[in-house]
């Protein structure tokens, strides 16, 4: 354990941690996405999945725990190494250095890290707990085959067809396709398995990853903005 | 032609230091860089000033002594060469250059342009070695190694340690340059009995000496005069990784 | 002066084998109470000083560099030679050894040579356990290829990067040996003087070039692996750090200097273009192989290349030397070239290059096949010309590269101050009055690898007594007195206040000696240099400015020094070549060549090393000779036509 310890703590182990809770959070991402996509299956659809969440009772907790210890660890990592990075050079030049290679979104992790977690955070209390509601459709009930069910179809319409909620869900998530799509493929570096011979697979991989994430969580505040969805 | 040079003086270790303006004359096109430094330092000498000092010795692009950040970038405009191989016809007549020393913590400046890179010394001197004494050695041949490992192993091994990766990187890593010891000698049968410990400790070594995390922006390979590829880089992720946390204690 | 050579009686071939028995050992727990000092990292000093470490003596290595790994052996490109056999193309021990003597012009003693070629093979085993990662071919074996004037394939090589290479070889094991403690590493530190106890090298005088700061550094025996002082010449291949301060220092107290005069010339060089030139670059000769030498067959011609018809071409080395053409050897073609330019055929804006066409090669074999083979040597000239030799022909014209004299050492490397031995390119020893190409690296690494770790032993076995084992100590007044002449001699340099620079004297001596000591000489040119270089030495003490403090870090003081020496050095080069009236190999005396400008050599006068002693300030040095037999080599004119 101290080792393991010891080499989370080098500069290479905080971003293999960062990579590897990283790929948890995409999966998470992943799968959040595409239970959420049975919005468009209609009401009956996203409020049975919603409810078999719930039902699953203390494992829904030891999911969100896990979740979240994942989430510190990969902040934790990021704090790590963005200090040491910091660090690292003192004193900047004054000319400023040229950026030949990296992109916008290597550079900007920390920031859209940041805008990540506020977003969720934001998120869960919206429609999670539904303390933040600008919209005001938090709370509803619906029948599901009988017995009354959190109606969390109407919840997220109702959410969407708020402008202001729906912009900063598309604002948040192009913001999280960005450090997926940089993410996505820096954690291949990272552990180790991308090489010359795939370098622009794995760059296509990130890209496409973040692109994937990108039409799905749009998809839903999008149309249903657009009032393409919903009743 | 003329030039506007912005130089980052500093007396020694324990001067803040600063920009100074010189004004480069009679540049011709066919001289190199360093050779323009030199030009500018008769003159500064003429003048009765200190002339600029600056780290180069063979002037060929091989030893890696020389180091400088000109308007920015690691080594020059030109790319995959180093300062003393670039050329004044990168410039054109009246340009302002920005000269600056190498920055970062574990290059302290020694004084204007020259720093002190002896942490890659002794990231080196922490296992980037194979563990053989003079006269212990079998035949040559005793070990056929296939070229495509053999040249992948010279790729690695072109590495002449100028310290531009640490420069150029945004996170002041050395990851490149210890990724190419490393590789060098992971490719290579020879390297294969020590490979575990070196990269650990070769790894251990780099963070020691207060190095940066690599984020993945590839700076350093744009900027290597020995187009030293960032695959090297995984490569070490992976051995050290491995090492670290299944190879034996 | 005694110059024994301390050659071991009985056959060539069982001299090495039997003075290593005879070679008294030190007893390994006894190893560690000697200090040894190696000045010099690069391949001799690298080697030797990791080689030493790991026998378990303790070593302090010195270099100029910021890092050990930057050594001048970095430069070296097409590769290193050993009669491994491995084409089988007929190499052996003896016809490594024989090319060696006979490209040396016969100026090299037999047994030191023999001990090389028969080494050599030790070293690539060595460097390849060592992870030099070698040319190879596609079944995994070694590849060799043939180089500068052998007519088999001997070179080992990795790209055109062979010195850095090996070097890296040499400096991974000196690192090892760091971690371990048995070597110290005192990078950007200049030695300044050798300091004599009792007749013995007991240790050295340095200055930190980042402090400032003048050391005392006590020992039990000190090696010199200094490298060569081309840089006499202000232009040449050399890295700008390069200097002959070590070795003129130890000159001085009492070594002898061998050959001074015999200076490799290398035909491959790009062309100076202009007066703000501060290096020359060497282009491998291994572009010989593909490429063909030519000029214009009109004077002055100013056509492009392109525009000169193949019957208007002169291509002098296939017309001169048809059996070896365009792979004569370095003297040969350097001189060849200097023919042509001088007699107005030369090419370019200055008239001083002739053309390296590939064009040849390039419909021969394709230009992918010429891109493998020397890639980046075109694109580094690409980058330093702005042409492309893929389209024009290279220009090229030959330049100053190495210098086989050096230093005198005995068989046993040692000098003629007890305890102070020579490595490497600044010794004299293996490479006559020429070198072949790819044996220099193969020299040092045999010297640092195999050759000084048995002979210091020796030494220190025998003068146990004397050494005290360690006890050498920087409180002797020798130290004290050493130490006060170099600190006086920088505040002299300090003090004088001229007003001009370190660099531009610089100048005026590499021209002095390349217009009266270069490609040619003679008796004039010679002594108007020696009539010239003290007036300059002397405008030098009175007029030079070396600006900055004396504390700290200041490169023009490094700077200073190592010009002052060479000012010195110059002359004593003059000396020597006025002296040897023959021509043979890289010294070529106008007065004696053959009808056809052929180097005529003078076996009968100078089958001799001139050694050279230090006889005080202003005094002219007195000369020795170690008289060279040839017993197993007959000694021929060479020939390459
Ligand atoms: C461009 C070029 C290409 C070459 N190509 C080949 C080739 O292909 N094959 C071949 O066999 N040979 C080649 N040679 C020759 C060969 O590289 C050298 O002769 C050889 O490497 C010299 O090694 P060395 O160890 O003696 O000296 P160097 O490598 O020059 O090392 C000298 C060392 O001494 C130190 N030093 C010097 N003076 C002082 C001082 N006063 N105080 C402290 N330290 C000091 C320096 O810091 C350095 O560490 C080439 C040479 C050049 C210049
Ligand atoms: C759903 C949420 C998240 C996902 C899917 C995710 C995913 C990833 C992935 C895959 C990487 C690449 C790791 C590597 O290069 O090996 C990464 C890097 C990074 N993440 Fe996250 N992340 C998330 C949230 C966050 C948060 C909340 C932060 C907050 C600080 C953050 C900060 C960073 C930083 C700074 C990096 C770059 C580190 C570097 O390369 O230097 N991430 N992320
Ligand atoms: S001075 Fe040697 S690489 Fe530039």
């Amino acid at each position: 354990m101290n080792r393991t310890a010891k080499t989370l703590r080098s500069t290479i182990g905080a971003k293999a941690l960062m990579a590897v809770t990283g790929v948890a959070l995409l999966l998470f991402v992943l799968g959040h996405m595409v239970g959420n996509l049975q919005v468009f299956g209609g009401r009956d659809m996203l409020n049975k999945y919603a409810h078999t969440l719930q039902s699953l009772g203390p494992l829904l907790w030891v999911i969100r725990g896990a979740l979240l210890a994942i989430l510190l660890l990969h902040v934790w990592a990021a704090l790590q190494v963005t200090r040491a990075n910091r660090a690292a050079r003192p004193v900047a030049y004054e000319h400023a250095r040229q950026d030949l290679a990296t992109s916008y979104a290597a550079r900007t992790m920390l920031v859209s890290g940041v805008v990540v977690v506020l977003f969720l955070i934001y998120h869960v209390l919206h429609f999670t707990v539904g303390a933040v509601d600008f919209a005001g459709s938090y709370g509803g009930h619906a029948d599901l085959d009988g017995t009354e069910v959190h109606d969390v179809y109407g919840m997220v319409i109702g959410g969407f067809k708020h402008l202001p909620t729906a912009l900063i869900y598309v604002v948040a998530n192009l913001i999280l396709v960005m450090h997926i799509a940089h993410g996505a493929a820096s954690l291949l570096q990272t552990l180790g398995f991308r090489s010359q011979a795939n370098a622009g697979k794995v760059r296509a991989f990130g890209l496409g990853f973040g692109v994937l994430i990108g039409i799905g969580n749009l998809a839903m505040p999008l149309s249903i903005m657009f009032g393409m969805v919903g009743d | 032609m003329n030039l506007n040079l912005h130089v980052w003086r500093q007396s020694g270790p324990q001067d803040k230091g600063r920009m100074e303006q010189i004004q480069a004359t009679g540049i011709s096109a066919d001289m190199s860089f360093l050779e323009m430094l030199d030009k500018v330092n008769e003159d500064l000498i003429a003048a009765g000033q200190e002339p600029i000092a600056f780290d180069h010795d063979c002037r060929e692009g091989i030893c890696g002594t020389c180091s400088l950040m000109i308007n920015g970038v690691a080594h020059g405009p030109d790319g995959a060469t180093t300062t003393c191989q670039l050329h004044m016809r990168s410039f054109q007549d009246g340009d302002a250059i920005y000269m600056e020393p190498w920055r970062a913590r574990a290059f302290p400046v020694i004084r204007d342009l020259m720093v002190d890179r002896s942490s890659f010394d002794r990231i080196v001197e922490a296992g980037g070695y194979v563990s053989v004494n003079a006269g212990a050695a079998p035949d040559a041949h005793a070990n056929l190694i296939p070229k495509a490992e053999a040249d992948l192993a010279m790729d690695a091994a072109a590495c002449i340690g100028c310290g531009a990766c640490v420069a150029s990187c945004p996170n002041g890593s050395a990851m490149l340059f210890v990724a190419a010891k490393i590789g060098h000698l992971a490719h290579l049968p020879q390297g294969q009995p020590e490979r575990a410990r070196r990269a650990r400790a070769m790894v251990a070594q780099m963070d020691v000496e207060g190095f940066g995390a690599c984020s993945n922006h590839f700076e350093c390979e744009a900027v290597c005069p020995k187009e030293i590829p960032v695959r090297f880089i995984a490569e070490m992720n992976r051995d050290f990784l491995k090492a670290s946390l299944c190879g034996q204690e | 002066m005694n110059l024994d050579s301390k050659i071991p009686e009985g056959p060539l071939q069982e001299k090495w084998t039997k003075h290593r028995f005879d070679m008294k050992l030190v007893n390994p727990a006894n190893k560690r109470k000697y200090r040894i000092i190696v000045v010099g990292s690069g391949l001799a000093g690298g080697a030797a000083a990791a080689t030493l470490g790991e026998l378990g003596y303790n070593v302090d290595c010195f270099c100029f560099q910021d890092s050990a790994r930057r050594a001048h052996s970095i430069a070296a490109q097409g590769g290193i030679n050993a009669a491994k056999n491995y084409p089988n193309d007929g190499d052996s021990i003896w016809r490594l050894f024989y090319d060696t003597v006979k490209g040396g012009d016969y100026r090299s003693r037999e047994a030191n040579v023999y001990r090389l070629a028969e080494v050599a093979n030790q070293i690539i085993d060595q460097c390849v356990a060592q992870g030099v990662p070698f040319a190879r071919e596609y079944g995994g074996l070694l590849d060799n290829r043939s180089f500068g004037g052998a007519q088999v394939s001997r070179t080992f090589y990795a790209r055109g990067q062979t010195g850095q290479q090996l070097l890296i070889g040499a400096y991974q094991s000196l690192a090892r040996q760091v971690n371990q403690g048995s070597v110290t590493m005192h990078p950007r530190t200049e030695m300044l003087d050798v300091v004599k106890v009792d007749g013995h090298a007991r240790g050295i005088i340095t200055r930190d070039v980042v402090t400032g700061e003048i050391q005392r550094h006590a020992a039990d025996a000190v090696l010199l692996c200094t490298g060569g002082y081309g840089n006499v010449f202000y232009l040449s291949t050399n890295a700008m750090g390069c200097n002959v301060t070590a070795a003129l220092k130890a000159y001085r107290q009492g070594a002898g200097f061998a050959n001074p005069c015999f200076t490799q010339i290398h035909p491959t060089c790009i062309p100076v273009s202009s007066e703000h030139q501060s290096k020359l670059t060497l282009m491998s000769e291994s572009l010989r192989n593909d490429g063909r030498v030519w000029v214009p067959k009109k004077k002055g011609d100013q056509r492009p290349a392109s525009q000169i018809p193949e019957d208007e071409r002169d291509y002098y080395l296939e017309r001169r030397y048809p059996s070896f053409g365009n792979l004569a050897p370095r003297d040969v073609s350097s001189r060849a070239a200097k023919e042509r330019c001088d007699a107005g055929y030369g090419v370019g804006n200055t008239g001083l290059a002739v053309y390296l066409d590939f064009a040849d090669a390039i419909q021969r074999v394709g230009k992918d096949v010429v891109e493998a083979r020397y890639g980046n040597l075109f694109q580094m000239y690409h980058k330093i010309t702005a042409e492309d030799p893929y389209q024009v022909p290279m220009r090229i014209y030959p330049a100053v590269h190495y210098t086989m004299g050096g230093l005198w050492v005995d068989y046993e490397l040692q000098t003629t101050v007890p305890g102070l031995f020579a490595l490497g390119e600044c010794n004299f020893s293996d490479h006559g009055a020429n070198r072949l190409g790819a044996s220099a690296l193969m020299q040092g690494l045999a010297d640092g690898y195999f050759i000084a770790p048995y002979t210091v032993g020796n030494y220190l076995a025998q003068h146990a007594s004397l050494s005290a084992a360690g006890k050498a100590c920087v409180d002797d007044a020798a130290f004290a007195e050493t130490e006060a002449a170099v600190r006086d001699r920088i505040g002299r340099l300090m003090g004088v206040g001229g007003k001009q620079s370190v660099e531009s004297f610089h100048k005026r001596l590499g021209k002095i000696m390349w217009d009266h000591c270069g490609m040619a000489r003679n008796d004039a040119g010679l002594r108007s240099a020696i009539e010239e270089i003290p007036k300059l030495r002397e405008e030098f003490w009175q007029d030079v400015r070396v600006p900055g403090s004396i504390e700290g870090c200041n490169p023009e003081i490094d700077k200073a020094g190592r010009v002052a020496d060479f000012l010195e050095f110059g002359e004593l080069m003059c000396r020597d070549a006025l002296h040897r009236t023959e021509s043979c190999g890289g010294h070529f005396r106008e007065e004696s060549q053959t009808d056809e400008g052929e180097a005529l050599r003078d076996d009968d006068q100078f089958s001799f090393a001139s050694v050279w002693e230090y006889q005080g300030e202003g005094v002219e040095p007195a000369l020795h000779q170690e008289d060279l037999a040839f017993d197993n080599v007959k000694l021929a004119t060479r020939s390459y036509k």
